[in-house]
Formats: C-alpha cells, sequence, structure tokens
C-alpha cells in the first residue's frame, strides 16, 4: 500500500496545483460583469429624438440593411471619455454604421462636447431619462451593441472599446456578419 | 456621571435614527398592498451597478430608475410576474440574487453536498483504516505486546478483589 502512502503526501500539493489554477484564470475574469440578456434577440425598442436636430427622430429603422454599431455614453462618464479616441479612430478608418445613445446627459453639454472632441457617429440617440436605456438592459456606460442586418443584437461590449477588442472581437466578427 | 451616561445614550440613538435619514425618494401609494409589494420587489432583486446591495438600498442612479419604474408599473396594476420578467428579460436573472437552478448553476447548488458527502466517506474511511492498524498491530505483532497482557489483567483483577475484602 505504498501507492497510499505517496499519494497522501502529495495531496495537499494536488489541492494547491488545482486552486491556483483557478484562482490564475479568476485574475482575468471581472465578476462585476453581466453578459447582456438580449444577445440574438432582436432590438429592443428605439425611438429616440436627434442629439444635434431634435426634429429629427431616430427609430430603429437605422438599424435595418447593414451591420451597426450602437454606442452607450455620456458627457459625465469618465470612462467613456477615455474610449473616445478609439471611437474617433474606428470612425475615420472605418465605414461601419456607429450609432450613439446619450445617457442622461445634458443636452448643450453634449453638443459642446461633440463641436470639441469631433463626432465619430452616424446619428446619436438622446435619452434624456435613461429609460430606452433601460430597455437596451444598460446599466453602467460606455457599453456597444453590434447588431447585425436584421436588426439582430448579436455581441454586446461592456466597458470601454479598446483597439485590442475591436482587432480581436469586433472587427472578425462584424466582417462576419456583413458577409452573410 | 449622570451627565456623561445621558450624553452617551444621546449619541447612541442619534447613530441608531441615522439610518432612517434616507435621502431616496419617497414613493406613497395609496394601496398598503402596493407599498407592501413595492419594498418586497425592491428588496428581492439586486442593483446592477452596487452588485452587493438590492435596489432598495442602492444609491445608484440606474437602481433609481429601476424603483422609478417598478413604482409606475405597481400603480399601473401589473403583477408581480409581469415586473419580474420585464426586468429579467432586460437584464437577465442575474437581477434576481435567487439563482436559477439550470444546467449551468448546478455547480453552484449542488457543491456544498457533494463535498459534504466528500468529506464524511474520507472520514468514514480514515477512521476504518485507523481501526484496522490498531487492531493489526495488536493481533499481529507477537513481539509487541499489548499496554497490559492477559497475565497482567489477571493479577489487577485479583489486587482488586483483595482490596474489596479487606474493606
Amino acid at each position: 500500500m505504498r501507492y497510499f502512502h505517496y499519494l497522501k503526501i502529495s495531496l495537499p500539493l494536488i489541492i494547491f496545483l488545482f486552486l491556483g489554477y483557478f484562482l490564475w484564470r479568476g485574475l482575468d475574469i471581472d465578476p462585476t460583469v453581466v453578459p447582456s440578456a438580449l444577445l440574438n434577440q432582436k432590438t429592443p425598442e428605439f425611438n429616440l429624438l436627434s442629439l444635434e436636430n431634435p426634429h429629427i427622430r431616430l427609430s430603429n429603422k437605422i438599424f435595418l440593411g447593414h451591420v451597426s454599431l450602437l454606442n452607450v455614453w455620456a458627457t459625465w462618464c469618465a470612462t467613456c471619455a477615455d474610449e473616445y479616441p478609439v471611437l474617433m479612430q474606428i470612425h475615420s478608418e472605418n465605414s461601419i454604421a456607429l450609432y450613439g445613445l446619450d445617457y442622461k446627459d445634458n443636452r448643450q453639454t453634449a453638443l459642446n462636447w461633440i463641436s470639441k472632441f469631433g463626432n465619430p457617429y452616424q446619428a446619436i440617440g438622446f435619452d434624456k431619462t435613461g429609460n430606452t436605456a433601460i430597455n437596451w438592459g444598460v446599466y453602467g456606460t460606455p457599453e456597444t451593441f453590434v447588431i447585425d442586418k436584421n436588426s439582430i443584437i448579436r455581441y454586446k461590449v461592456i466597458g470601454p472599446i479598446t483597439m485590442n477588442i475591436w482587432q480581436k472581437k469586433l472587427l472578425p466578427l462584424i466582417n462576419n456578419l456583413e458577409r452573410n | 456621571m449622570k451627565i456623561i451616561k445621558f450624553m452617551v445614550l444621546l449619541g447612541l440613538l442619534c447613530i441608531a435614527c441615522s439610518s432612517l435619514a434616507d435621502n431616496k425618494e419617497l414613493y406613497v401609494f395609496h394601496n398598503p398592498l402596493n407599498q407592501a409589494r413595492f419594498t418586497t420587489l425592491t428588496d428581492k432583486l439586486r442593483c446592477l451597478v452596487c452588485q452587493n446591495q438590492n435596489l432598495a438600498e442602492s444609491n445608484a442612479p440606474l437602481a433609481a430608475d429601476l424603483r422609478s419604474q417598478i413604482a409606475k408599473m405597481i400603480n399601473a396594476g401589473e403583477p408581480n410576474n409581469a415586473i419580474i420578467n420585464y426586468l429579467v428579460s432586460r437584464y437577465g436573472e442575474y437581477i434576481l440574487y435567487d439563482p436559477p437552478f439550470i444546467k449551468s448553476t448546478w455547480i453552484l447548488w449542488l457543491a456544498p453536498f457533494v463535498l459534504l458527502v466528500l468529506g464524511l466517506s474520507i472520514l468514514f474511511v480514515v477512521i476504518v483504516i485507523d481501526n484496522r492498524k490498531v487492531n493489526n498491530l495488536a493481533e499481529n505483532s507477537p513481539g509487541i505486546s499489548p499496554a497490559i497482557s492477559k497475565a497482567e489483567q489477571e493479577q489487577i483483577k485479583n489486587v482488586l478483589a483483595q482490596m474489596e475484602e479487606l474493606r
């Protein structure tokens, strides 16, 4: 029964390696991320006045016929400020339809923002009350939805888009969705 | 001394009452049943921003928005189920504190019981093996005698009997 003895001695080491592996994996996992409940479903109601021109009304029709990105942002959100240059770069290098949802913001402040920092968005919906964002399951800005040609939500980025995320996750997905 | 005692008590009372100094919006329902429903629902649902608080406690703006939405739906006559469905369809099961018993949460639910059974079995096996070891030691090692040999046990019995007689 010698092997039994070796097993008892090595058990703490085995447990340590087992735990260590999962804790190591856990370093990269953000437990506060809530995955979207809307994946693979049709886009929820999107009925907002345009930020820039309050006489124009935007609806879900803007998502039909092409792959779109909907970026939820606000001027009071510091992380959105970090993300903004990435959005500007994406806008200048791609012809993707990037829409904005201005979340619980001040209209004038937002207009000042885009005139100062540039406007990467094809159109911006102004969600003053935040009710539209609730329909989309938004719980923290910035968040970005990837929507396919048939207005189905295919992916959601929680947190700012980085160039890394764009190149590794979003670009391949968008190319895939555009082909089908 | 009495003054000090009084001040301490007053201070404690103030601290205790501070929990009532809530800065949250007050929802008043004409129907006390609706009031109770509002309290129950906001107690049972998680705030997704401050994820260790429920919607009743959280100061996050999203929590305030969702409280307002829940109050609106209660006043519109929506049943609890409809309100919960509304939130779960937008935010997922995570907004409920109770994780559902589905394939992805089997490990979460069953692991404690499995580990308990595993632990008890290991304990049982270890005790049995130890018992066997002690028995083996006593019976199979002629060179090593048990703590008290049969002869010595007899001697002790005799001495004790003699002491009894002498009483």
